[in-house]
């Protein structure tokens, strides 16, 4: 389930680690570099090659926002929620990005083309509203640039 | 004035690269502590600057650093943490300094470490930096290849190894033994206070944390001397500090002021006031979970003590604005769905207790609220409270529920009587 890349570059990642344990995270991180999600078959071959059991990958795995347990689209949009962005109308913008793709938060479009999330403050709050699609930043956002940014994505 | 943090920093431009922050005297500071301090010389420096934590709570950091135990007899390795998981709704000052300037922080770390005796150092970074994620990365690269970090640096017989970790997300990584937990490659759930995490933090062993916008002005510091560095400020906590304001402003920014400048002249002179057609109504100055202050507070000093003072935080010292056409309703009912989300679960007051609150005020800005609604939330504010609950996220996300009821109690009021929200 793991090809041999990843298992290079998990062992290289975790030759740091103190414990097996402190590179959960970091295995989980490149197996979605490579596949965009962690599939319940990665996720236990990630549990056996670091000696875990499947129960204490998860258990971590299933905290955090960053790790998808469930298939994404090949983009993720992040949509800032937080109060400044929402005093500077992140609605609206959601609401603009939610008609245009036809999928709400938490959803993937039947193309596979971009899945929409909502994120905690992206600490671009003199640019608000903003939003970050695959780790790029985009600020001071109005309808119009939304179109632009979205066609930018195949 | 005097900008030192962001002298080098030219916003949307690349940082300086090593030799660049080298020529304009970075790194001088680093080999001066190494080659000619002891760590007792630079602890005293720190002390006497009386420089505060950056992050929040506002802490003395020449007396966190004296809390790490003596090296004589200490367990190892002994860890240092750069907290860079600038996740505060508000707060966008550790982004800049990353990005702008990562020398400055690598350069602080490495005298921090030299000082309190650590030889791992951590950047906990939140992904979504990943602009300075990859500069802090290239950064880090070069002053290895220099011999800055690693082994025997400056030929002191210090040795010191950094690593860049980057999170994967949740807001309560930002509390210190939640973080640790995220390092060690568990839920991010907070842990006991005692013991210290100077005594037992990360694996057990003594772990220092500093807030980024701390370790960024070490340097300046050291090259300048205790007395400049408190004369950068207009009040007796030393230095200069990046304000940041948001919301509807004329131009929302931030900017390194001398500590202790005022709310009005930050707002007024340096965001350029309230856009056309709109009054200021409060703002919470230090970041989503700190009190209101409202137009009575606009002469308050921006320092940790006059802004406590004056009933709320200082906080990351980045101010969000409300305005008199935004609903205060709808803003409260914003904040506390973002702790109700962000809520970690570990304790049953905070797990249940923010999306109780964050429901009532969706009922109320929805105009379904009903009398009684607001002792619910005034129960929340003390249910809540501080000792409450297992970490301070819960207090926290209170403060500007409990300053809203304060100060804009007559919106809840109308939400009820009306059946609507006065702004929709």
């Amino acid at each position: 389930m793991l090809s041999d890349e990843i298992k290079s570059e998990i062992h290289c990642g975790i030759s740091a680690c103190p414990t097996r344990r402190c590179a959960i995270l970091e295995a989980l991180q490149i197996v979605q570099r490579h596949h965009g999600w962690v599939s319940e078959e990665r996720l236990k071959a990630v549990a056996e090659f670091l000696g875990l059991t499947v129960e204490e990958v998860d258990g971590v795995a299933t905290f955090y926002n960053r790790i998808y347990r469930k298939p994404v689209g090949r983009h993720i949009i992040f949509v800032c929620d937080s109060v400044s962005c929402w005093i500077m109308g992140f609605e609206n913008i959601l609401d603009h990005i939610q008609k245009r793709l036809g999928i709400s938060f938490g959803e993937t479009t039947s193309d596979g083309r971009f899945t929409l999330l909502p994120i905690q403050c992206l600490g671009a709050c003199e640019q608000a509203p903003a939003i970050m699609i695959d780790g790029q930043l985009y600020g001071y956002l109005d309808r119009d640039k939304i179109e632009a940014i979205l066609g930018g994505y195949e | 004035m005097e900008r030192p943090l962001t002298k080098h920093i030219t916003i949307g431009g690349d940082p300086l690269n090593l030799a660049e922050y080298e020529k304009v005297g970075g790194y001088e500071a680093c080999r001066k502590s190494l080659r000619t301090l002891t760590p007792d010389n630079i602890l005293q420096l720190v002390k006497d600057s009386n420089l505060r934590g950056r992050g929040g709570a506002g802490f003395p950091t020449g007396l966190k650093w004296s809390s790490m135990p003596s090296s004589q007899n200490s367990p190892r390795p002994r860890y240092l943490i750069a907290d860079a998981d600038e996740m505060e709704p508000g707060a966008f000052k550790d982004r800049i300094l990353m990005e702008g300037n990562p020398h400055q922080l690598i350069e602080g770390l490495i005298i921090c470490a030299y000082t309190v005796d650590t030889e791992i150092g951590y950047i906990f970074i939140r992904s979504e930096y990943t602009l300075a994620a990859e500069r802090i990365r290239k950064a880090i690269g070069e002053a290895y290849e220099k011999g800055y970090l690693g082994f025997n640096i400056f030929g002191s017989g210090f040795n010191f190894e950094l690593r860049l970790h980057v999170s994967s997300g949740r807001y309560i990584c930002g509390e210190g033994t939640a973080l640790a937990n995220s390092i060690e490659g568990n839920r991010a759930v907070p842990r006991h206070k005692v013991p210290r995490q100077t005594e037992s933090g990360l694996w057990g062993m003594p772990t220092l944390l500093n807030n980024v916008e701390t370790l960024c002005n070490i340097p300046h510091i050291i090259n300048n001397g205790s007395i400049w560095f408190k004369n950068l400020s207009k009040c007796k906590d030393g230095g200069t500090k990046i304000f940041g304001v948001s919301g509807k402003v004329k131009k929302p920014g931030a900017w390194e002021l001398p500590m202790g400048t005022t709310i009005r002249e930050i707002l007024e002179e340096h965001a350029g006031g309230m856009l056309d057609g709109l009054k200021f109504r409060g703002t919470l100055p230090g970041g989503a979970s700190t009190d209101f202050l409202v137009e009575q507070h606009l002469d308050v000093p921006m320092d940790y003590d006059s802004v406590q003072k004056a009933g709320s935080r200082f906080g990351t010292g980045t101010m969000i604005v409300l305005d008199d056409h935004t609903c205060p309703v709808g803003m409260v009912h914003n904040l506390e769905s973002f702790f109700a989300r962000e809520s970690c679960g570990w304790c049953t007051p905070c797990r249940e207790g923010l999306p109780w609150t964050a429901k009532v005020l969706k009922a109320i800005e929805d105009g379904k609220g009903e009398p009684g609604d607001i002792e619910i939330l005034e129960f929340h504010i003390r249910a809540l409270g501080p000792g409450r609950t297992f970490c301070a996220l819960a207090p926290g996300a209170m403060e500007p529920l409990r300053s809203a009821l304060k100060f804009f109690r007559e919106d809840f009021d109308a939400h009820i009587k009306e059946k609507r929200c006065p702004w929709s």
